[in-house]
């Protein structure tokens, strides 16, 4: 197996993958939104409960590539509790280390399990599977229902 | 002059791009319903139509002008024998199947359609059969029916005899799946709908490389497919259309060389084929697509359609001995495509790691959203065949997956 191909599938990214994390509908979500990407049919809905610009709950549902679920696995865990101004710097964070502007092991180190998902800026058609849930996720923020990879 | 044997070995020295190199792996290229490569003798002539014979079509007096328009015409006529059609005059040149299909729906469907008549399509429809049926639909108020299929994705007949009636005034159908391979007993279907007094349109995309199309033997109305997926250039299609039908049909697109005479009083329009051939048109792509489809004839019919078949049935098989797949190629008659899942591993994740062993497959819903929500998967891994692929790579192919697998384990 090629190390472009081990950096891609890392252990995490499997795990969050087979099992991931808050993947249950809300129905007492404040905002949800779907993501959809039209070119791979990857579909995946963010619900959130946000109280005092804080996000107390976050879940999503939906189906997708192993990327694409691990992504939206991986933002639930890291951005529960955290408040708005906090969960826009775990989302720059992953938009550096998608674009490859954060390539320092050690920088890598300190964004923890975010940091699994650098290995697909080797990947530039998958770049869309990571960002998909974070698209998703702000779509609900701004009170949209739905949001797809085409619009950008 | 007699027909070259067919080795395939000898076919791929003639593609090129077959040669090269992913990273480090040999390309092992199996994603020809997408677009298939180019032989030599097409980039060729490609070179040498801009190199020696390129200007604007029917204009110059000029001996380029000359050279550009015989290469347009004779492409046309290349392209009317390969069809079999009765005149060149029903060839019309596009840029390509979505073009041709969005032709008809806009020129025969405004002029014809009324308020409650239908349209009969399938369920396997590419998007391109399906989009530009409902723009006109929703133009005239016709309805769109659609004919379902079985559970080994094979047209259900006789649901599709019960809705053919009197308001069915098209029938729109693929030759071959392009998501599954199926293919369909387009020549049934098109008698049943032309004795109901419907016309008929095959979109030929896949059909057209693989099995060739005689139009006056299949009795269809229209015929429709792309340059490049039968090994010519992009940007250039082909509609075939029943001469009594175009000749009526209002032009499509206006601009210049369609017209007799313009003045802001009135203008009258040429006949078949220029009235649908607005603007100067891919002449080079023309040429190239002659061509590949002069490269095509060389070699007997029935040796290409033994070789592919025997290629798709070894990987059928091949696939189907691999623990936890889904093949959804099920039909009986079936041609040039292998379309599977791996239990546990998306499509889009399987076609990543096949391409970093040098092997192109498409995953996706193969622009068929709704034959996915038919089969009850939102993607399928798809691996399509040219005359160039061999077993050896369906090994290559098989063996990668089986990679895929145990890296998801």
């Amino acid at each position: 197996m090629s190390d472009d191909l081990e950096d891609l599938y890392q252990d995490i990214i499997l795990d969050h993958n087979r099992r991931p994390r808050n993947y249950r509908e809300m129905v007492d979500s404040s905002h949800n939104a779907e993501g959809v990407n039209p070119l791979c049919g990857d579909e995946i809905t963010v619900y959130l409960k946000l109280l005092d610009d804080k996000i107390e709950d976050i879940s999503f549902k939906g189906q997708g590539c192993a990327i694409s679920q691990a992504s939206a696995s991986l933002m639930t865990e890291i951005i529960k509790g955290l408040g708005l101004p906090e969960m826009r710097t775990q989302s720059d964070i992953l938009q550096k280390l998608l674009s490859a502007e954060e390539d320092n092991p050690n920088a890598l180190f300190e964004y923890g399990n975010l940091a699994a998902l650098s290995g697909v800026r080797k990947f530039p058609a998958r770049i869309k599977c990571a960002s998909l849930a974070w698209h998703a996720l702000e779509a609900a923020l701004k009170g949209k229902t739905s949001i797809t990879t085409e619009d950008d | 002059m007699p027909a070259t044997p067919f080795e395939v070995e000898v076919v791929r020295r003639d593609f090129p791009i077959l040669a090269t190199q992913v990273r480090d792996k040999k390309l092992c290229y199996l994603d020809n319903a997408a677009s298939t490569q180019k032989p030599r003798a097409v980039i060729d002539r490609l070179q040498e139509f801009y190199s020696r014979e390129n200007a604007n079509i029917h204009r110059g007096v000029h001996h380029l002008g000359e050279l550009a328009t015989d290469a347009y015409h004779d492409a046309r006529k290349t392209v009317a024998k390969f069809l079999n059609a009765k005149s060149d005059k029903q060839v019309i040149f596009t840029r390509g199947t979505t073009e041709s299909i969005n032709l008809v729906a806009a020129s025969w469907g405004r002029a014809n359609l009324q308020k409650g008549d239908q349209i009969l399509l399938t369920a396997m429809e590419h998007h391109a059969n399906i989009v530009p049926w409902q723009l006109i639909a929703e133009q005239t108020g016709a309805v769109i029916k659609i004919i379902p299929t079985n559970d080994r994705a094979e047209l259900d007949l006789d649901t599709y005899d019960q809705l053919l009636g009197e308001r069915t005034r098209i029938l729109a159908v693929c030759h071959i799946s392009n998501s599954l391979g199926t293919l369909n007993p387009i020549k049934e279907i098109i008698a049943k709908a032309k004795a109901m007094g419907a016309i008929t349109l095959v979109d030929g995309a896949q059909g057209a490389p693989h099995l060739g199309a005689d139009v006056q033997d299949l009795n269809c109305d229209f015929y429709a497919f792309s340059g490049h997926k039968i090994y010519g250039p992009t940007g250039i299609g082909i509609l075939y259309g029943n001469q009594e039908i175009m000749e009526n049909m209002p032009p499509y697109q206006g601009g210049g060389d369609m017209i007799q005479r313009v003045s802001f009083e009135k203008t009258t329009y040429k006949g078949l084929p220029e009235r649908f051939e607005a603007g100067t048109p891919n002449i080079a792509g023309a040429a190239g697509l002659a061509a590949a489809i002069k490269y095509l004839d060389q070699f007997n019919r029935s040796d290409i359609k033994a070789h592919e078949s025997e290629v798709l049935e070894y990987a059928l098989g091949q696939l189907g001995d691999i623990d936890g797949i889904t093949l959804y190629t099920q039909a009986a008659a079936r041609t040039g495509v292998a379309s599977f899942n791996l239990n546990g591993v998306h499509a889009h994740d399987i076609a990543t790691i096949l391409d970093r062993e040098g092997v192109a497959v498409r995953a996706g819903n193969h622009c068929t959203q709704p034959l996915m929500k038919t089969l009850g998967v939102p993607a399928t891994a798809r691996a399509s065949f040219a005359i160039y692929n061999t077993k050896e790579e369906v090994d290559t192919l098989v063996a990668s997956i089986i990679k895929a697998r145990q890296l998801f384990l």
